[in-house]
């Protein structure tokens, strides 16, 4: 049988490791192959190592999560972005077992965790405060979960300290989980995760508690991590920004409900709600009624009576629209900006420097609200002052118009 | 330089209640003891210096034993209050909120309204051969003669373990409220069983507690005097009833005060031994209780 003939993306990954690293003799007794009835069961079921169908969790008349729905894929480090209250955290406790859906159905690799106890899902926790066990050492923190699955005392040391290698505390073993600093604490706490190889990882908020600096070095140092474990991560935060670094796919979660699911660079360019686009990324948002559409595009007269142009399905008079800052294209005169469809003439009210975050606001006739741009750093725009005249404007495209 | 004197003076006056207290009630009184149980009786109102009060106790064997008794059995009451305090101590600090776990806790100390002796006498109705756990096993048929549930071990350390119940579940209690609930739930999340999350969370977390709870119910129980002799009656061999026969009835006030030293030495060696045998150390506890 010629193994490469099966579409490899579907093959689970670990039968094909079996298949790379097994040995001949014993391959066709471990290795059910694709004739196999039971074989297609179960690897259409692994195509998948999390699936949410319809959960919702009611505290009394009040929805915390409302029929959510989704998958997540093998190695996929997927965040569910949104505002404190949202739900996220209930959605999380109930894959990791601390809650239970009111409806719905929660799997795991295929398997319903309906019923079944958070100490026995294959599903381990970062949580936001860590919990790391005081009363243990470093070593034994790690340990602690192989112990718990009857793994020999001298093993489960033996596996805590390669594990503890391989997160960079080599020789931590001993110590006390008070002396170490916020950022060897986070990494004792994904180790005594990873230490038991979950099918899949649930994060909390586990940078929330850290400074800037080292929040923005453990971003990247948890997406590496993840790629080296190749684990699937769940990640929930309200820091759009965590969200956006690390993961392949971002949930955006509002009162209790999926607002979009997609790829950071889609949550980003492309939001299909309001709340998406204003909740993701830095953005202008004006109000105003829709006054004229035809083939996805949109004209929206402000309530100073001025029409700008974007890009959008409208229904409805009330509108909302959104231009990203960095979509706003700045000029010393009119006539750089010709070809754009909207282009206004402003001063500049105030500048905000925060290095390569820096923005400008413009106060600009028309806009009830200071329009919102990125600070050009170089070229003939660098060092704008507070109240230089300025002229700007955007393309159709640029503009996202919403239903109110 | 001149708010000095005027500081450590307010400092003394502060302190002057907390001193005269420890100084006239507790250390005075304990180094008059420890002189008096130096002195031998040689003759009618002639005494010398000399161990004899002490060696009286190790060659005697009814001293010693009555201690070890004494000694084994607060030992007794004092892990079955531990066991017996440990769960209501969880319920107050992880599952009751708010109204109810104040409610508790005042459920608690409301038996410590009323006076020690009034407690155990109360057990001494319901115990009694005429009291009235016997009458209502009589009424609903269990037995047909009257049963004498008073005067004997079971009954003293019932009432023992009744006094101590208090003085475990309040620092248990507070060991136990600050514990995290997440990393009881992180315990469960790695795999561990209830039991495991208990013996190696939960318990070690709340050994401060523990230790504190134990030795004073410990202390508390072996220098009880009212509980024993009432609900022990003759069988009830205390050793603070050594004591008080030697004060009062023989009128020996040097053997009575060597035994109330042994009494404090041995019960604080026992203490000592408890704690270098499960690890613990007395500042941790004292910093945490």
């Amino acid at each position: 049988m010629d193994l490469r003939s099966w579409d490899q993306s579907d093959a689970p990954f670990t039968e094909q490791r079996i298949v790379l690293r097994g040995k001949p003799g014993s391959l066709f007794r471990t290795m059910r192959w694709p004739g196999d009835a039971s074989f297609w069961r179960t690897s259409m079921a692994h195509s998948t190592d999390l699936d949410l169908v319809n959960v919702t969790k009611r505290f009394g008349s009040h929805a915390a999560v409302n029929d959510v729905s989704f998958s997540v894929a093998p190695g996929e480090f997927f965040s569910i972005l949104g505002p404190s209250g949202c739900g996220k955290t209930t959605l999380m406790r109930m894959i990791a077992g601390f809650e239970h859906p009111t409806y719905g159905d929660i799997r795991i690799r295929g398997r319903s965790m309906i019923g079944v106890p958070a100490n026995k899902r294959p599903v381990n926790m970062v949580f936001q405060s860590l919990a790391l066990f005081p009363m243990m050492s470093v070593g034994e923190n790690v340990a602690y979960g192989l112990t718990c699955r009857g793994v020999s005392r001298a093993e489960a040391e033996g596996r805590a300290n390669r594990m503890l290698e391989r997160v960079g505390l080599k020789g931590f073993g001993d110590r006390r989980v008070t002396a170490l600093s916020g950022g060897q604490r986070q990494r004792v706490a994904i180790a005594r995760c990873l230490v038991l190889e979950p099918t899949l990882v649930l994060l909390d908020e586990p940078l929330g508690a850290l400074d800037l600096k080292l929040r923005e070095h453990m971003k990247i140092e948890l997406k590496q991590l993840q790629a080296t474990f190749n684990t699937t991560f769940a990640y929930i935060t309200h820091d759009q920004s965590e969200a956006l670094v690390m993961s392949d796919r971002i949930a955006v979660m509002n009162q209790g409900q999926f607002e979009q699911v997609g790829s950071p660079r889609e949550l980003y360019h492309n939001p299909v709600t309001p709340f998406v686009a204003s909740f993701v990324g830095e953005t202008n948002k004006w109000h105003g009624e829709a006054a004229f559409t035809s083939n996805g595009s949109v004209a929206v007269r402000l309530p100073s009576g001025t029409v700008i142009q974007g890009q959008g399905k409208m229904a409805d008079k009330a509108t909302l629209a959104f231009v990203r800052p960095e979509a706003i294209a700045l000029a010393q005169d009119s006539s750089a900006l010709s070809g754009l469809p909207n282009k206004f003439e402003g001063r500049v009210s105030a500048v905000l420097f925060d290095g390569a975050n820096s923005s400008l606001l413009i106060d600009t006739a028309g806009f009830d609200q200071p329009v919102r741009a990125v600070l050009p750093q170089a070229g003939p725009l660098a060092g704008l002052t507070v109240g230089a005249p300025i002229h700007v404007g955007w393309t159709a495209d640029a503009m996202k118009v919403f239903a109110a | 330089m001149s708010k000095k004197p005027a500081q450590s003076l307010t400092l003394f006056l502060l302190l002057a209640p907390a001193i005269l207290w420890l100084g006239l009630l507790i250390v005075l009184p304990h180094v008059e003891i420890l002189v008096l149980s130096f002195s031998e009786r040689v003759a009618p109102r002639v005494y010398a210096f000399g161990f004899g009060n002490y060696l009286e106790f190790f060659t005697e064997p009814l001293y010693w034993r009555t201690f070890a008794r004494t000694a084994t059995m607060s030992i007794i009451v004092t892990a079955l209050t531990l066991v017996l305090a440990f769960p209501i101590a969880l319920y107050i600090a992880r599952v009751a909120r708010g109204r109810l776990k104040a409610m508790l806790l005042l459920l608690c100390l409301l038996p410590f309204w009323v006076s020690e002796l009034v407690r155990t006498l109360g057990w001494m109705m319901l115990l009694r051969e005429t009291g009235v756990i016997s009458y209502v096993l009589q009424a609903i048929g269990v037995t047909d003669q009257r049963i004498e549930f008073l005067y004997n071990d079971g009954a003293v350390i019932l009432g023992l373990v009744y006094g101590g119940l208090l003085f475990m579940i309040v620092p248990l209690a507070n060991a136990l409220e600050s514990l995290e609930p997440s990393v009881v739930e992180a315990g469960f999340d790695l795999g561990g069983s209830r039991w495991t999350v208990l013996r190696r969370i939960v318990i070690p977390h709340a050994m401060p507690g523990i230790v504190a709870g134990s030795i004073i119910v410990f202390m508390l129980t072996v220098g009880n005097f009212a509980t024993p002799v009432l609900l022990g009656g003759k069988n009830g061999l205390w050793f603070t009833e050594q004591i008080y026969a030697q004060f009062i009835t023989r009128f020996n006030w040097p053997q009575g005060a060597a035994f109330g030293m042994l009494l404090l030495v041995l019960s604080s060696a026992i203490v000592w031994a408890g704690l270098r045998l499960t690890g613990q150390s007395l500042g941790t506890t004292l910093k945490q209780a």
